[in-house]
């Protein structure tokens, strides 16, 4: 699913601020990617979403050696994929139904299947009453579950999480991890970035764990 | 097209209070531009078609009181015709009357009777045979041997002339419509821009979640061709009262000049399809330029 090979990342001219990471996800794993602040845990998945490439080293995504791929397969492979950002990257303009459509419009679904599947995720994050609400009038919990329903609404491939729980209580923290639970038993490869050690104890998950942009056994 | 929906908040952009207010003014102008084209291609073919295929051969008021000139002057004249209607290549040769030369003066000299008494040239109409024209330097020895005072003229040079000045102006207005064309086009190029730039966040995310570059450029085009066919039709509404007005002030011009300065059907076609094409112009343009800018994302 996810093959890294001696990947390095250096923006202009500073340092790596990834060096020689080598791993590889399986099709329908769990990870947690943990590591302190600045360790690239965020680089890494922006790799994995194709927001950047690397200075050095292979990434192959898919089957698909990044290095070779033309940019107009790109789009597709990024459809594959759902990401939750940390900064949640909702579009202020839209509301909370319309933010969550965005990967199935992009993908040309129907406003049948938009009105049908949107809602209904909706209300599994608990914003059932917030299908037109915009952005700026949801706290922070709530942009968060927007954010998360919008990477999981297209059913990806794989899903990668930067902080998801950062902003909800543990319960509801529970409840979305629960929910990547569900999506990684249909078969999604899930990526987890976390700081949140009670949430990685307890659920049986292997770690990626990033140390100054060098991977390190836990 | 007008009412697609759209993911990027383009309807509240500065873009879209100027653009139709510069896309109008454009529009505007060029249908003055075409306007012109095709009024003066409309002129030049009625004069060559006026004049082709047809001499005049002027004959000088014979000198001596008025009535022994106008005496001699018709015995030029009549010895003028023979002549024109037996040269080969000529097919009719028919001197104009009193009235009708007082007629062709009459809008620089008024229609005065004093006009009668002044001893004026005789005007001899001479139709040339389309299929075997006349040597026209073999005629004009010939009249000028055997009519003394008899001068040829086949309205070529003053045309030709007329023609040249009128083509250079109809290629200028056509060049001055590309260049607006151009202008418009670097003006949505330059908006685009701009608003790719105020919405790069939301580019961005769009991008990330699988937009291929043309499901946003289509956004921006889209917003782009309403926005041009606005301005368009707002030139268009400036245009037609002015074209009229103009109109209105040419019929009331008296000669035989500006008698016919009216728009044929295609001009009016080519000036009510303006708005259409700015409106096009500026989709291509904007979906153009949103691919371009696209393409240097990763």
């Amino acid at each position: 699913m996810v093959q890294f090979d001696n990947v390095a990342v250096r923006y202009g001219r500073g340092p790596e601020v990834l060096q020689d990471i080598t791993f590889s996800l399986p099709a329908g794993s769990f990870h947690f990617l943990t590591g302190t602040s600045g360790a690239g845990k965020t680089s890494l998945l922006r790799l994995m979403y194709l927001s950047q490439r690397p200075s050095r080293g292979r990434v192959v995504l898919f089957g698909r050696d990044m290095a070779v791929a033309k940019r107009y397969e790109l789009p597709a492979l990024r459809r594959r994929v759902g990401v939750v950002f940390q900064d949640f990257r909702l579009l202020d303009h839209l509301s909370t139904l319309d933010n969550v459509a965005l990967p199935l419009r992009v993908s040309g679904a129907s406003e049948s299947d938009v009105r049908k599947f949107v809602p209904d995720l909706l209300t599994w994050v608990g914003l059932a009453d917030h299908l037109d609400a915009k952005p700026p009038t949801l706290s922070g919990g709530q942009k968060q579950r927007v954010a998360i329903a919008r990477a999981v609404i297209g059913r990806p491939d794989l899903l990668l999480a930067d902080e998801p729980t950062g902003n909800v209580d543990d319960h509801i923290a529970m409840r979305l991890m629960y929910l990547f639970e569900e999506l990684n038993k249909l078969g999604t490869t899930v990526v987890v970035a976390t700081h949140n050690e009670n949430l990685v104890s307890r659920l049986p998950y292997p770690q990626i764990h990033l140390e100054d942009g060098r991977l390190r056994k836990r | 097209m007008l009412t697609r929906r759209s993911d990027l908040p383009l309807k509240n952009d500065a873009t879209s209070r100027f653009l139709p207010w510069l896309v109008a003014p454009m529009v505007f102008l060029c249908a003055v531009a075409l306007t012109s084209v095709f009024i003066l291609n409309g002129l030049i073919g009625r004069w060559d078609r006026d004049v082709s295929g047809t001499l005049t051969v002027e004959i000088a008021a014979a000198p001596g009181d008025a009535s022994v000139s106008a005496e001699r002057t018709r015995e030029k004249v009549e010895q003028a015709e023979q002549l024109l209607n037996a040269f080969p290549g000529i097919s009719a040769a028919q001197a104009l009357s009193q009235d009708q030369l007082i007629a062709l003066l009459a809008p620089w000299l008024g229609n005065s009777d004093l006009l009668k008494e002044l001893p004026l040239p005789a005007l001899i109409d001479v139709t040339t045979d389309a299929k075997s024209p006349p040597d026209l330097g073999a005629l004009a020895a010939k009249l000028a041997q055997s009519v003394p005072g008899a001068s040829l003229d086949d309205h070529r040079v003053w045309l030709s002339r007329l023609i040249g000045l009128s083509r250079s102006i109809e290629w200028l207005a056509i060049g001055i419509v590309l260049l607006i064309g151009c202008v418009t086009s670097a003006t949505i190029f330059y908006a685009t821009r701009t608003g790719m730039a105020i919405h790069q966040e939301v580019i961005e995310v769009l991008h990330l979640i699988g937009a291929p570059d043309d499901y946003i450029a289509r956004q921006f085009a889209d917003r782009a061709f309403f926005l041009g066919l606005k301005g368009g039709i707002l030139g268009l509404a400036l245009t037609v009262p002015t074209m009229a007005g103009i109109g209105v002030i040419a019929r009331r011009l008296q000669g035989g000049f500006l008698a016919e300065l009216s728009l044929p059907i295609t001009g009016w076609a080519a000036v009510l399809v303006l708005p259409a094409v700015a409106a096009l112009l500026a989709m291509i343009t904007a979906r153009l330029t949103v691919h371009r800018v696209l393409a240097h994302l990763p």
